[in-house]
C-alpha cells in the first residue's frame, strides 16, 4: 500500500483509546458511508485486514519468485562454471555433480528471497531515504489506535465525518494536513 | 473481566460405530488373506525368478558380494514375512509415539492453539503396546533373519565368520543389552503416556490447573527420555539391520520421519472428525496450523534426508556408500523406486502442495498432503530396513499390501478406541479458551 505523497491531502484522524473499540469503528464507519485510508496500530489487531477490506497480501507470490530466481540463478551459474565453460573432476564425481552444488542452490534461494522482501517491505510501505513519511500520530507507536480519512476521497464534509468518528467511540477527532 | 474465569465446555461424544468396527474387521481379515496369498506365493517361489538373476548379478559385482552372498545362503521365505512386520511396526510406533511427542512440547510450550484437538494425539499413542509386544516377538522369532549382528559366529575370533567390524560393536550390540533398551524405549513412552492421559482425564472432571501443571512436568520428562531414546531406538531397531553402516545423521533422521509420519496422521484424524460433525471447536487456523506444520518437518526431513545423503556421497567412503549403492542400483536395482518415491512424496509433493495459505486452509487439499506424507513415510522405511533384511528377495506384493492393511485396521481401531473414552473436546482444560479463539 504505497502511499502517494500529495502536497494538498487534508485528512481527518480519530484517536482511540482500546483496540476493540477501534475495531468496532472499522465497521461503523464504513457503514455509514465513510472511506478509510488506513488504520495504525502499536501492535497487530486480529481481524483488523478483514474488516478493512483489504485485499489479501500477495507477498507470498513475490516471495515464491524471488526464491526461484534465486535457485535459477545458481543452477545456472554452477552449471556454467562447473558443467560448461570449465569442467573439472572433484573426488571422481561428474563435472556437474549436482548434489554437490543443492547446498549452494538453497543458500542463493534463501538469499534472494531475503534481499527481495527487504526491497518489497521499503517498497510497499513507501519508505526510502527521500520519501517523506506520513505521520498522522505519533501516539499510534505507543498506545493509541489511530484511523486516517482522506477528506478528498470522501463526498461528505469534514463535520459530517467527524461526527462519524466521535459516534464510533473516537477520543479526540484531530486534523493533519501534509 | 471477571477474575475467576469459567472455561467452556463443549459435549462431544465421539461415536464408534458397528458400521466402522465392521470394516474395519473385514480390512483385517482382508490383510490376513493377502499375506495368506503371498505368504503362499513366497513359500512355492512364485514371483521371485526375475530377481534370482540379478541377485547374481549383485553379488559378483564385489561390494556387497559378502553380505549378499551369505544372506543369500541363509535366505528363507519367511523372512520377508518378518521384515514387513517389522517394518510396519515401526512405520506405526512411530505414529503412536509422535502423539505423545506432539502433546508433550504442547505442553511444555504451554501451547494454547492445540487445546481444542488434543484429544487425537492423546488417543495415539495407545497403540504402543501393541507394536512393541509385536516386535519383542519378531525379534525372538526371526531375530536371526533381520538382525545380521545376532550371528554368534561374528564375534568368534579367528572362526570363519569373524568380523571384527561387529565385533567392535559387541558392547553395544548384544541381545541381552538390546532386549533391555527395547523394553525400557516402549514402557517408558508408554508409561509416561498414561500418565498425561490419566492427568487430562482427571481434569476433565476436576478442574483446576493443578493437572495441567503436572502435565508439564511428565512432558518434559517424557522429552528429555525420547531425546535420547529417539536416536538409540533408531539406531537399534532400523540402523542396527546394516550392521558394519553407520550414520550419525540416523537418529535425527528417523525422529524427523516418525514426526512427520504423526503429524500427517493427527492431520488427518482431525480433519475426518471435523468433516464427520465432531470438533466442532476446530477453524481453519487449526488446519492452517497443522498444515504449516507438516509443511515444516516435511522440509525438516529432506533437510536431514540430504544432510545424510550429501556427506556421503561427497566424501565417497566405500563402507558409507555401500548403503546408497543397494537401494540405488544394488539387488538389481528394485529399491530405486521405492527409494525416489520416498524423496517425491516426502519432500517434493507436500512442499509443492502445502505452499500456500488456501491449501492449508482447505480440508481436501489437507487430507492429499496427508495421504502423500504417510505414503512417502511408508517408503522411507521401507527403504531403511527392507535392503538389509531381503534384499533381492524384496518387492511389492500381497505380503507388503496385506501387512499394511492389517497394521492400518488395527492402529485405527485402537485410536477409535481411545476416542470413545473420553470427551472429544477437553473439558477444564486451562487454554481451551484460547484455542476455540483461535485466529491466524
Amino acid at each position: 500500500m504505497s502511499v502517494q505523497h500529495n502536497d494538498s491531502a487534508k485528512f481527518l484522524v480519530g484517536v482511540y483509546d482500546d483496540d476493540e473499540v477501534v475495531l468496532k469503528a472499522v465497521t461503523e464507519v464504513k457503514s455509514a458511508g465513510v472511506r478509510i485510508h488506513e488504520v495504525y496500530s502499536p501492535f497487530p489487531i486480529h481481524g483488523l485486514d478483514v474488516a478493512l477490506g483489504h485485499p489479501r497480501t500477495r507477498i507470498g507470490i513475490a516471495a515464491f519468485l524471488f526464491g526461484l530466481s534465486g535457485l535459477l540463478t545458481m543452477i545456472a551459474l554452477t552449471y556454467y562454471t562447473m558443467g560448461y565453460d570449465w569442467p573439472m573432476i572433484i573426488g571422481g564425481k561428474d563435472h556437474y555433480a549436482y548434489p554437490a552444488y543443492i547446498p549452494v542452490m538453497f543458500e542463493l534461494t534463501v538469499l534472494f528471497t531475503a534481499l527481495g522482501m527487504v526491497g518489497t517491505f521499503l517498497v510497499s510501505n513507501g519508505l526510502g531515504p527521500t520519501v517523506k513519511p506520513l505521520m498522522f500520530d505519533l501516539r499510534s507507536t505507543d498506545n493509541k489506535f489511530v484511523m486516517a480519512i482522506d477528506l478528498s476521497k470522501n463526498k461528505q464534509s469534514e463535520a459530517e465525518i467527524a461526527t462519524v468518528l466521535r459516534a464510533s467511540g473516537a477520543a479526540e477527532v484531530n486534523v493533519k494536513q501534509f | 473481566m471477571a477474575h475467576t474465569h469459567s472455561i467452556p465446555s463443549v459435549d462431544e461424544q465421539f461415536e464408534f460405530t458397528a458400521e466402522s468396527k465392521r470394516r474395519l474387521t473385514i480390512g483385517i481379515i482382508a490383510g490376513v488373506v493377502l499375506v495368506g496369498i503371498g505368504a503362499f506365493m513366497a513359500a512355492k517361489g512364485i514371483g521371485g525368478h526375475e530377481h534370482a538373476e540379478a541377485a547374481h548379478g549383485a553379488a559378483a559385482h564385489g561390494g556387497a558380494a559378502h553380505e549378499a552372498a551369505t544372506e543369500a545362503h541363509h535366505y528363507k521365505w519367511t523372512t520377508r514375512l518378518w521384515a514387513n512386520v517389522w517394518v510396519n511396526s515401526i512405520y506405526f510406533t512411530g505414529a503412536a509415539v509422535a502423539g505423545m511427542f506432539f502433546l508433550a512440547y504442547n505442553y511444555l510450550g504451554q501451547a494454547g492453539w492445540s487445546a481444542v484437538f488434543k484429544r487425537v494425539p492423546e488417543a495415539l499413542p495407545a497403540f504402543l503396546p501393541v507394536t512393541g509386544v509385536i516386535m519383542l516377538i519378531t525379534f525372538f522369532v526371526a531375530g536371526h533373519d533381520l538382525f545380521h549382528w545376532t550371528h554368534e559366529g561374528l564375534y568368534e575370533v579367528g572362526g570363519p565368520e569373524y568380523d571384527p567390524i561387529i565385533a567392535g560393536k559387541k558392547g553395544f550390540l548384544n541381545t541381552p543389552f538390546f532386549l533391555g533398551r527395547m523394553i525400557f524405549y516402549f514402557v517408558s513412552w508408554y508409561g509416561l503416556w498414561r500418565v498425561v492421559r490419566k492427568y487430562s482425564l482427571q481434569e476433565d472432571l476436576e478442574g483446576g490447573t493443578a493437572y495441567y501443571e503436572k502435565s508439564i512436568k511428565y512432558s518434559t520428562a517424557f522429552l528429555v527420555v525420547f531425546a535420547v531414546t529417539s536416536s538409540t531406538s533408531a539406531w537399534d531397531l532400523i540402523m542396527s539391520i546394516d550392521t558394519h553402516w553407520f550414520s550419525t545423521m540416523f537418529g535425527w533422521y528417523t525422529l524427523a520421519s516418525w514426526h512427520v509420519t504423526g503429524l500427517a496422521v493427527i492431520t488427518l484424524v482431525v480433519v475426518s472428525l471435523k468433516e464427520k460433525g465432531y470438533l466442532k471447536g476446530v477453524n481453519d487456523s487449526h488446519f492452517h496450523d497443522l498444515g504449516k506444520f507438516m509443511f515444516a518437518f516435511s522440509i525438516f526431513w529432506a533437510y536431514v534426508w540430504f544432510a545424510q545423503f550429501m556427506l556421503i556421497y561427497y566424501a565417497n567412503l566405500p563402507e558409507e556408500t555401500i548403503y546408497y549403492r543397494e537401494r540405488f542400483s544394488g539387488y538389481g536395482g528394485i529399491y530405486k523406486a521405492p527409494f525416489f518415491i520416498n524423496i517425491f512424496m516426502c519432500f517434493v509433493f507436500p512442499f509443492l502442495v502445502l505452499m500456500t495459505r488456501d491449501a492449508k486452509r482447505t480440508p481436501i487439499i489437507l487430507k492429499i498432503a496427508c495421504w502423500g506424507i504417510l505414503v512417502g513415510h511408508y517408503f522411507d522405511f521401507y527403504t531403511n530396513i527392507m535392503p538389509g533384511t531381503v534384499g533381492e528377495h524384496g518387492g511389492f506384493g500381497p505380503i507388503e499390501f496385506g501387512m499394511i492393511l492389517i497394521f492400518a485396521c488395527a492402529f485405527i481401531w485402537s485410536v477409535s478406541a481411545q476416542l470413545t473414552k473420553a470427551n472429544l473436546i477437553p473439558k477444564n482444560h486451562p487454554m481451551l479458551e484460547e484455542s476455540l479463539h483461535h485466529d491466524i
